[in-house]
């Protein structure tokens, strides 16, 4: 019981950082929905039960131009796509779970909560209780998020033009900060830039398909550039 | 919440958890190939670094890559202050503020 508790609010804290980045992007996202003209109630219950932050902005950009529900929903397919190789990463780690805490691990399953979490899992001390941590995590991003969003659902409401200030910056800062500690090597730094690269000449791309296209092509790139620093290491050392 | 708006959610949320739990239903049934596994651990950066080229260089749509656009300023005061202080917390923190002294102060 003390290890479950322990692993819970390590996971929280560990998310503490993450939190202060989703503060400002929550706060845009309900500026920008009330300006989208989404009713408050669909906007609250959006952050409640959908839980994804880039796609619930995008979406709600999407309904300010008048953009058919359908094509919305097919949007949002395709930027949470990202999250099914998050399950895959986890998933080595999680599958001995009960079906019900795969599922609540599942629909809170977000970049944050990831990021924090594979790192944890990745140092393999083989604590049977560290989905706790997973669950910690997540618990502080939900709440956090639907604190934020409400916020800004309350001062998109009084000053309308709170959706030009700029939040949105707060997502590509914290995702600068959950990629760094990862680039450590030269294949993942290869990996970045083929990434950034594709994302680039990918934009012509409907419904932000260029974000999955771009991730596979940096992933094919470092596990190329891995698979060369090795080979040139096995000629070294015969 | 209008009709619409609730077919809307109740597709969005289908979509965001059928994805998000799909791999963990199948848990055990799956054996992945090596390469796979292999590649499992550049998922994160590559999906974040293609998120975050865009969304800085192109912040309303339109390219910007001047030394005014404080979308780009920032980002590169993030990842700065993200290689020195190896610290998440300081990387985020020192980036919006960056941002929020040169979009209202400059």
């Amino acid at each position: 019981m003390a290890v479950r508790n322990q692993e819970f609010l390590r996971g929280a804290r560990d998310t503490l950082p993450l939190m202060l980045g989703a503060l400002p992007f929550g706060m845009i996202y309900g500026a920008v929905a009330v300006a989208s003209g989404l009713s408050p109630a669909a906007a609250v219950a959006m952050s409640a039960f959908v839980f994804a932050g880039s796609s619930q902005f995008i979406a709600v950009g999407l309904i300010a131009s008048q953009t058919p529900p359908a094509i919305v929903v097919l949007t949002t397919l395709v930027v949470n796509l990202r999250h099914m190789l998050y399950s895959a990463t986890l998933l080595p780690y999680l599958k001995h779970l009960h079906p019900a805490w795969r599922m609540a691990l599942a629909f809170w399953l977000t970049d944050e909560t990831f990021a924090v979490t594979v790192r944890r899992f990745q140092r393999g001390d083989g604590c049977r209780e560290r989905h706790w941590y997973q669950f910690g995590s997540s618990v502080a991003m939900y709440l956090n998020w639907q604190l934020w969003s409400l916020v800004g659902l309350m001062l998109g409401n009084r000053i309308p033009q709170a959706s030009d200030w700029g939040l949105d910056v707060a997502m590509p800062i914290t995702f600068i900060g959950m990629i760094i500690p990862f680039v450590k090597t030269v294949p993942m730094m290869v990996c970045v830039l083929t990434a950034g690269a594709a994302s680039l000449l990918t934009l012509g791309l409907p419904y932000k398909l260029g974000i999955i296209v771009s991730a596979c092509a940096g992933i094919i790139a470092g596990l190329l550039a891995e698979r060369s620093t090795k080979l040139a290491k096995g000629r070294a050392t015969p | 919440m209008t009709a619409s708006e609730f077919i809307l959610i109740s597709g969005m949320a289908a979509v965001t958890f059928g994805i998000r739990f799909f791999l963990f239903a199948l848990a055990d049934r799956i054996r992945m190939a090596p390469w796979l596994e292999a590649s499992l651990r550049f998922i994160p950066p590559a999906v974040l670094t293609a998120i975050v080229f865009p969304a800085v260089l192109l912040p309303k749509g339109d390219w910007d890559l001047s030394a005014s656009n404080p979308y780009l300023v920032s980002a590169g005061v993030a990842a700065a202050a993200g290689i020195v202080t190896r610290n998440l917390l300081a990387t985020i923190a020192i980036g919006l503020g960056a941002f929020f002294i040169g979009r209202f102060w400059l």
